[in-house]
């Protein structure tokens, strides 16, 4: 049977090797955007003395929900966090997400706004999609080396992977969902297609479409901390020391980290999400 | 004088081998039997007619008659298979996507059924979106949808959304939208179905009003005949994407021309619909005044085989002259009909309702003058002629 074997890893190793010799200048570029981006936005957070970027989000959250208890919970959590000394991991994590989730964003709504305008993209894009959520996370750690080494870069390539298929998925369904009538209205009036976008299928699917971002934002958060076994730092960085040198303390401290984070992200987004919804 | 709107032999089928069905169709199978052999689905057959400027056009028929399909052919949200659509003499299936668009903008407002109101936007938004896509600046599109909501009486309501209106109002909303376009041709599909009955009425008598004001061309959809026969200039009857019969209400309820027709027709009070004009029969014999004596008007009773006859004077109505009357005058030696025609009779305008006609009726036992304005005699109806046309009308019922 050997040598009857289908070469289907070979031929994704061929693969790899040829991205990584022949589109450097693509990786190169990424990684020196992305590296940017996450330094940037880390020097920026750390400059502030931690209280006072617990107030800011703390106001971005009250700001984005309009409920007092998640501006609450925001700043109680936050404190215990820096209370815990996790400070510096967490502000990591939380560029890391950040970045993640804008890079997911930029490529997965147009992505959704395709698959749902034209259906041979449906056709093409959803069993892609299938794959990508059914694909055990780990694997989209591996071509993140040969492309940009152990790193941050690497950790938020896998992550956007990883994070990105409700964001296509969740655009495209809402904008499938605007009901037939009223897309003929648009159309009855002679509105284009941009028009019947902008006015009419966009404003319509923003809930669907916040609720997409909310998904990617929380896996976008679980595969940051999966990311720290190539090199990812952070909250993740610091579970994976705590399994190296046998650390239940520092471990969990840092579970209980992570676990604040998702739930003052998920708030917020899932607020500003409802929020729309009335208007 | 040219139509405005003339469709001919227009082709809707469902599927991705028309030609297939186009065949079947012309062989003369029927729907389900194409549905079954080539999985071509028959939205609208061999479908040719024509509105005029002004008119008001109802196609009605049941779910699945083809009635929805026909009017989104008109504008195109639904391409046409085959057949032409003649929009003032031009061919609207001919048109590129941009003359489509403009075409729209410029020609067509449509109100649907679930209204259809973009339920982000607030009242005025939605009265303004034709304008805003039309690129019409600010200002102006607020005032013509501000008069456009006047118009359909819905003043103070700008800046609600739809959901907080009820169906009626949400209705008048998707009427001011369509009309703040100032379009000449109105497709209403099945405007006002979703409404309660009362609601219902309400708005059909005010799209009579705006009509009368408008003078729009206006293609309504509507599967209920009582609304049709109110709303429509004329009707057209469609069943599995046919025409089967177009005509006047009347027409259609006097004549069905198919069996499906007719079972449409046998849910409407015929009494409601018919008028003194169409049951009124021909006088056989008229008296004159001036030259008629008794012996005269009795001959002719004779002659025509009737007890009673009408009398006219110059053209107009003068009385009745029963055969009791005339042969004690002429008994008595009378000349002419002076002493003994009956002038207190009961006369109708030819638009009477035959529900109005019964008791006019049963109370007297002469037959009712049908009269114009200027008091001619156009024909006179008897019980029996009353009862015979309710009969044919309810003929349908016995058939079928």
């Amino acid at each position: 049977m050997e040598h009857l074997r289908i070469p289907i890893g070979k031929t994704i190793e061929l693969t790899i090797d040829f991205i990584t010799e022949h589109f450097s200048f693509a990786t190169k570029a990424f990684a020196d955007v992305t590296e940017t981006g996450i330094s940037f936005l880390v020097d920026t957070m750390m400059f502030f003395p931690p209280w006072v970027l617990i107030f800011i989000f703390a106001a971005i959250a009250f700001f984005l929900s309009r409920r007092k208890s998640i501006a609450a919970f925001t700043v109680l959590g936050l404190a215990l966090i820096w209370n815990m000394g996790l400070w510096a991991p967490t502000v990591s994590t939380i560029a890391l997400v950040l970045i993640s989730t804008l890079i997911a964003m930029l490529i997965g709504l147009p992505l959704g706004i395709l698959s749902a305008l034209n259906s041979t993209a449906y056709r093409i894009i959803m069993p892609i999609l299938d794959v990508m959520q059914t694909m055990p996370a780990f694997v989209y750690l591996i071509p993140a080396i040969p492309f940009f080494g152990l790193g941050p870069v690497g950790a938020i390539f896998s992550t956007v992977i990883f994070s990105m298929p409700p964001a296509i998925r969740l655009t495209c369904l809402g904008i499938k969902q605007v009901p037939v009538e009223l897309v003929e209205a648009a159309d009855s009036f002679g509105s284009t297609r941009s028009q019947k976008l902008f006015k009419l299928q966009l404003p319509m699917a923003t809930p669907t479409i916040m609720a997409g971002i909310n998904q990617t934002i929380m896996l976008a958060l679980s595969m940051v901390v999966i990311a720290a076994m190539i090199g990812a730092k952070g909250l993740g960085g610091e579970v994976w020391k705590a399994i190296q040198r046998l650390e239940p303390d520092k471990g969990f401290e840092a579970g209980i980290a992570i676990v604040i984070v998702a739930i003052i992200l998920d708030r917020i987004m899932q607020k500003a999400g409802a929020g729309q919804k009335t208007a | 004088m040219a139509h405005k709107i003339e469709v001919k032999n227009l082709y809707k089928i469902f599927g991705t081998h028309p030609e297939k069905a186009l065949g079947l169709l012309k062989e003369g199978r029927t729907k389900d039997e194409i549905l079954n052999k080539t999985g071509q689905g028959v939205g609208v057959a061999d479908v040719s007619f024509h509105v005029d400027e002004g008119e008001i056009l109802v196609i009605m028929g049941l779910s699945g008659s083809g009635k929805s399909t026909l009017v989104r052919c008109l504008n195109r949200l639904i391409e046409p298979s085959y057949g032409h659509i003649l929009l003032e003499g031009k061919d609207v299936t001919k048109l590129n996507k941009e003359e489509l668009r403009i075409l729209r903008q410029t020609r067509f407002g449509m109100v649907f059924q679930h209204f259809a109101l973009f339920p982000r936007r607030t009242v005025i938004k939605n009265v303004e979106y034709g304008l805003e896509i039309q690129k019409v600046d600010q200002a102006e599109r607020q005032e013509r949808a501000q008069a456009a909501l006047e118009q359909v009486g819905l003043k103070g309501w700008e800046n609600s959304y739809p959901s907080q209106l009820s169906g009626g109002m949400q209705q008048r909303v998707g009427l001011a939208r369509a009309l703040a376009l100032d379009p000449d041709i109105m497709l209403m599909d099945e405007a006002f179905s979703a409404l309660d009955p009362l609601i219902r009425r309400d708005m059909q008598d005010e799209l009579l009003k705006l009509q009368e004001k408008m003078h729009k061309t206006i293609i309504f959809i509507s599967h209920d005949l009582d609304e049709a026969l109110k709303l429509g200039d004329r009707i057209i009857l469609m069943k599995d994407g046919y025409i089967v019969q177009e005509g006047t209400a009347e027409e259609i309820l006097t004549n069905p021309a198919t069996r499906y027709v007719e079972k449409f027709v046998e849910d409407v009070d015929i009494s409601k619909v018919l008028t003194a004009e169409t049951i009124m029969k021909n006088p056989i014999e008229i008296a004159s005044y001036a030259h008629d004596g008794p012996k005269a008007a009795l001959w002719k009773m004779n002659q025509a085989g009737i007890s009673s006859i009408f009398v006219q004077h110059k053209g107009r109505l003068e009385g009745i002259v029963t055969a009791e009357g005339a042969a004690a005058a002429l008994k008595n030696g009378e000349k002419d009909l002076a002493g003994i025609v009956i002038r207190d009779i009961h006369k109708v305008s030819p638009e009477t309702p035959a529900n109005d006609l019964f008791p006019i009726l049963a109370e007297n036992s002469t037959p009712v003058a049908v009269v114009d304005k200027e008091e001619r005699l156009l024909g006179v109806i008897v019980k029996g002629s009353l009862l015979a046309a309710l009969s044919e009308g309810a003929l349908g019922n016995g058939t079928s």
